[in-house]
């Protein structure tokens, strides 16, 4: 008896469903965003998607319906949404982060997708080749400029031999940036002495791990570690040892500098190649493009705390000095 | 809900009805509550990503990755009962270690099998579009494996399993090893969670490091919300109640997902899964003080209906 309900249940919901995608034809342009968490740097790109668009004149609640789901953390959600936005035939879909992005990318073959904050795009499969990804995918990469992050260590403390990196390694972009510093650091006379912190309770202990064994401190653009910032530049205060990162939403929260990009120019510039599919181009002929924009943000109060100097030359050239 | 979303449900349903069927046998017939399963089901999916990756056939690798649940549903046996770990405690340990395990299999957090083949590929000449195709694959797997699973639990051995976990001194004093026993239904229930990470990762085209979190609760929900709907007697209803509960909890998802119109968002989804969840315990349960109250009034005396 129950199960007869049940399955008289669940065939009237599969026919309400086949009924309700056929009279979903919309008018007007639709684009579906989604993204693994809710997350300041996240939404940030998915803000700057939806103000690029509008600038192109694709205005929300005039000619174009924006989407926004997500995932809550859980990878299976991340497919069920896929699902959501393939059924819906929006003209593009924007997954934002790797895991919303292969969500998407397996979930279609025929809407246009646009990705973004996406480390690294060949690795994660969602194109082959970058200059021509073919298909219907393309999209932006979020990689920070770590040779550039590098360099600015260097020229504010030119006597460090080691840097030490606090990453969680159960995060696929920190460790893409991690095999990125072990490449770069040796040319620059750097070691590197990683410490894992795999969850935000345990960033305290591992930026501590570091000293006396580290000169500096560089934080990159790693979820964990810059979710408890505070940690790293408490410890950095306490011992005397430079603190800097990857994204320069850090430097007023302690950092002393970072030559950053932010996750709403991302999203501009995401935006910008939204708009190009929208007006016809086909995705798999626009390249992946990388971060266009990086700003030099510097601290100089909290660098006297932590017993350096920032020369004026770098401070002059700042886009921005916390005070 | 649209036909896709409404058919991903089905198909993810049908992958996490493997995770149901797994918390099924150590929560309710060993009565062994387990939380192995949040490693156990990206264990599934990184033996089976890497070593697609690597090259080895699909079907292998899903079988391999089977084995893999297999022996951390034993780890966590042995802890408990070699070594007299309490099962909770052991179940953690075994799940916190496979965080590590797990990236140490992959080598990295995130493996992408987008363009990799999988169990799929073979009937992907068939005309059928992924659409059709997945869920229609996850439902004749689990309809194999509940098969499997239904009929293990009425032979001898599986009686012997309902009764280890029903009253282990009882068991024991018919002569049944319960440890042994008990063992062996772990390695089961890991083993089908494993597979259900394995198609997962198949199914979707990555595995991550994440995949795992929350397995459990989703285990168990379908579990319970299958029971409530299905209010079970028998084993064999069971199975089909986990599978049920399974693919109701996707749907309840997808509905929060579509709740838009009632001013609901993406951050109230875990709000209104856990309330539809709730509803489907409590609804059953609400009907038994009005029974017992009709129990009453026939009967003339306070015996109070039964549950």
């Amino acid at each position: 008896m129950r199960l007869r309900t049940a399955i008289t249940g669940l065939s009237a919901a599969a026919l309400t469903a086949a009924g309700l995608t056929l009279s979903a034809a919309a008018q007007e342009i639709t684009v579906a965003t989604t993204a693994i968490v809710e997350h300041p740097a996240l939404d940030a790109a998915r803000d700057g998607v939806r103000d690029e668009l509008a600038a192109a004149g694709f205005v929300e609640g005039k000619n174009l319906r924006f989407l926004y789901e997500s995932a809550q953390g859980n990878p299976a959600t991340a497919a069920q949404i896929a699902r959501k936005f393939v059924g819906e035939a929006p003209n593009v879909i924007v997954p934002i982060s790797t895991p919303s992005a292969q969500a998407v990318v397996s979930a279609t073959d025929d809407i246009p997708v646009v990705f973004t904050a996406v480390t690294d795009p060949v690795g994660a499969k969602l194109v082959g080749d970058p200059m021509m990804p073919g298909g219907n995918v393309t999209g932006m990469s979020d990689l920070s400029p770590i040779g550039k992050h590098l360099d600015l260590i260097k020229q504010i403390s030119p006597d460090a031999k080691s840097v030490g990196v606090p990453f969680n390694p159960g995060e696929a972009n920190s460790v893409t940036l991690m095999e990125l510093i072990k490449k770069e650091a040796p040319a620059r006379g750097l070691t590197v002495i990683e410490a894992p912190a795999t969850k935000s309770s345990e960033v305290l202990g591992a930026a501590q791990s570091l000293i006396g064994k580290a000169d500096v401190i560089y934080v990159p653009t790693d979820n964990t570690i810059v979710s408890a910032f505070e940690a790293v530049v408490k410890v950095g205060i306490d011992n005397q040892v430079p603190v800097y990162a990857g994204d320069t939403d850090s430097v007023p929260r302690g950092a002393i500098a970072a030559v950053g990009f932010n996750y709403y120019d991302i999203g501009r510039q995401t935006g910008k190649m939204v708009v190009r599919v929208l007006k016809g181009e086909a995705p798999g002929t626009i390249p992946v493009e990388g971060v266009e924009i990086t700003e030099l943000y510097v601290n100089p109060g909290m660098a006297e705390k932590m017993g350096v100097t920032i020369p004026d030359s770098l401070v002059a050239k700042a886009k921005e000095v916390v005070q | 809900m649209n036909l896709v979303s409404f058919l991903g449900a089905i198909e993810i349903g049908f992958v996490y009805g493997l995770v149901a069927l797994g918390v099924y046998l150590s929560f309710r017939i060993l009565n062994f509550p387990d939380l192995t399963v949040d490693g156990s089901f990206p264990l599934g999916a990184a033996v089976a990503a890497t070593l697609i990756i690597a090259g080895v056939d699909p079907y292998l690798a899903t079988g391999l990755a089977v084995v893999a649940g297999m022996l951390a549903g034993l780890v966590t046996a042995i802890l408990n009962l070699r070594f007299g770990i309490l099962h909770l405690l052991a179940s953690i340990l075994t799940m916190i270690a496979l965080y590590s395990v797990n990236l140490r299999i992959m080598g990295r957090p995130n493996l992408a099998l987008i363009t990799e083949p999988t169990v799929l590929t073979p009937f992907e000449g068939l005309g059928l579009s992924g659409l059709y195709l997945k869920p229609i694959f996850g439902a004749a797997v689990i309809a194999v494996v509940a098969v499997m699973i239904g009929w293990f639990l009425i032979t001898e051995y599986g009686l012997g399993m309902r009764a280890t976990g029903a009253n282990p001194r009882m068991a024991r004093a018919q002569g049944i090893a319960t440890a042994k026993v008990t063992a062996t239904g772990m390695a089961l229930s890991n083993g089908m969670v494993a597979l259900g990470g394995a198609l997962f990762a198949q199914m979707n085209g990555f595995a991550d490091i994440t995949i795992g979190t929350g397995t459990i609760v989703v285990g168990l929900a379908a579990v319970i919300a299958g029971e409530a709907i299905f209010r079970v007697r028998g084993v064999i209803m069971a199975v089909a109640a986990c599978i049920f509960g399974s693919i109701v909890y996707r749907l309840a998802i997808a509905f929060a997902l579509n709740a838009d119109y009632l001013g609901l968002t993406s951050a109230d989804l875990n709000l209104v899964t856990a309330v539809l969840v709730a509803l489907a315990l409590i609804l059953p349960g609400a009907r038994n003080p009005f029974k017992a109250m009709l129990a009453r009034r026939n009967a003339g005396s306070g015996g109070g209906g039964g549950a």
